[in-house]
């Protein structure tokens, strides 16, 4: 019952691939230890619509060409930090990378996020991660009675932490941080930045505490201001920034 | 479709499988229990602080060095013993070296510490780097103050 274009356009699709699709070299760092101790390199070969996110191509990997890929992912929409991964050598979240906007005519390299253990394929072992996370404390803390209504706070106090409140803990930040590589102590951007959040936060009262833990030898002292975080936040937090604020509370708290 | 770069590891004889998986590779010291505690000294902020503020100052007193000792008035060749005794009497400039020894020295020795304490895997190999590095610090520091206070131009 279409009409006779309609007919054609899906007529030729039949016959070839449709002319917005391109063909796309995806080179995946695969690792399973239940075969071998080595990671290796595997190139597979799409078509694919260029405006697609890299997402979608590791998708029809594991759909369509080889069910072993194994990733994380959960919403797929940039919300819950499953998917970060190093794309091009650049940490970025899988679904929120256009293919198109990072030079499809090359292969694509799709590696582990470094600094964690890879458990295999693309998934490591977070637990590094989240310890950190734990240790500043990520959780409202206050004294005396809870107040029967909301904790008001002004405008300008929350415009305070603004920034530091839109992290998805996908490990982009610690995980391209060259001292978190080196030495798996260091809490690592993302812990800091959520310090940061409490820390600035009016309504909290443990500031001071989560201050004393990020002075300490692993704490913010270690940052060299790369700047590589900030650069790989895919929620775009000046994540360097928000460390600076901490080492400036640390020191005005001092003297 | 997809392209193999490398031959895949099931065609060679593996020597792992589902029930004896390869070991992975641990990140590096991973927090366990016998992790050192926390420190909770200020030790860090100082050290940092230190950077910043003897890296201004050292800027003014390494680049004026330089400026004296190799360009100003013949440059290089001007140097000997005459002119260091010369420079040495006066105690502004012995004051300069002195402090600019001290402030050097440890801005090094702490830039130092933190490239150990990055790099260096083992604690072993940490432990030891640093004793290496405290002790050349030292005897830098105090051999350099002993010839700026002791210093005798008409030594022969």
């Amino acid at each position: 019952m279409s009409t006779p274009t309609l007919e054609k356009s899906a007529a030729s699709a039949e016959s070839e691939a449709p002319a917005h699709l391109i063909t796309v070299t995806f080179r995946v760092r695969r690792f399973n230890p239940e075969i071998s101790d080595q990671a290796t390199w595997q190139d597979f070969q799409l078509e694919i619509d260029p405006k697609e996110r890299v997402l979608d191509g590791l998708h029809k990997i594991k759909w369509d060409h080889d069910g072993t890929l194994t990733f994380r992912r959960s919403c797929a929409h940039g919300i819950c930090g499953s998917d970060a991964m190093r794309i091009n050598g650049k940490n970025r979240l899988a679904c929120k990378t256009l293919i198109k906007d990072i030079n499809p005519s090359k292969p694509i390299t799709v590696e582990p996020i470094k600094g964690l253990t890879v458990l295999k394929d693309l998934v490591v072992d977070m637990e590094p991660f989240f310890q950190a996370y734990r240790d500043v404390m990520p959780f409202l803390i206050t004294k005396g009675n809870e107040p029967t209504r909301e904790r008001l706070q002004s405008a300008e106090d929350r415009e305070r932490f603004d920034d530091t409140t839109k992290c998805i803990l996908c490990a982009a930040c610690t995980s391209s941080c060259p001292v978190f590589w080196n030495d798996g102590q260091y809490f690592g951007p993302a812990a800091i930045v959520n310090a940061h959040r409490f820390i600035f936060d009016s309504r909290d009262e443990a500031g001071e505490q989560r201050l004393e833990i990020l002075n300490d030898k692993d704490g913010v002292w270690r940052c060299r201001t790369t700047f590589n975080c900030t650069d790989a936040c895919p929620r775009g937090i000046e994540v360097t920034k928000a460390i600076q604020e901490v080492k400036r509370a640390l020191i005005t708290r001092r003297f | 479709m997809s392209a193999e770069t490398t031959t895949p590891a099931t065609e060679t004889v593996s020597l792992y499988d589902v029930d004896n998986p390869a070991p992975v590779i641990a990140p590096p010291r991973a927090r366990t229990k016998k992790t050192p505690k926390s420190t909770r000294t200020n030790f860090e902020l100082y050290g940092w602080l230190f950077m910043r503020l003897s890296g201004v100052v050292l800027v003014v007193l390494v680049l004026g060095h330089l400026l004296i000792q190799l360009v100003l008035d013949g440059g290089v060749s001007k140097i000997g013993f005459a002119f260091v005794a010369g420079r040495w009497a006066s105690p502004f400039w012995q004051a300069w070296d002195l402090v600019m020894l001290w402030l050097a020295m440890l801005h090094g020795a702490n830039g130092l510490r933190t490239v150990i304490n990055d790099y260096a895997e083992r604690p072993k190999t940490r432990f030891w780097l640093k004793n290496l590095l405290y002790a050349a610090t030292v005897f830098t520091v105090l051999l350099g103050t002993l010839v700026i206070f002791t210093f005798d131009p008409n030594i022969r």
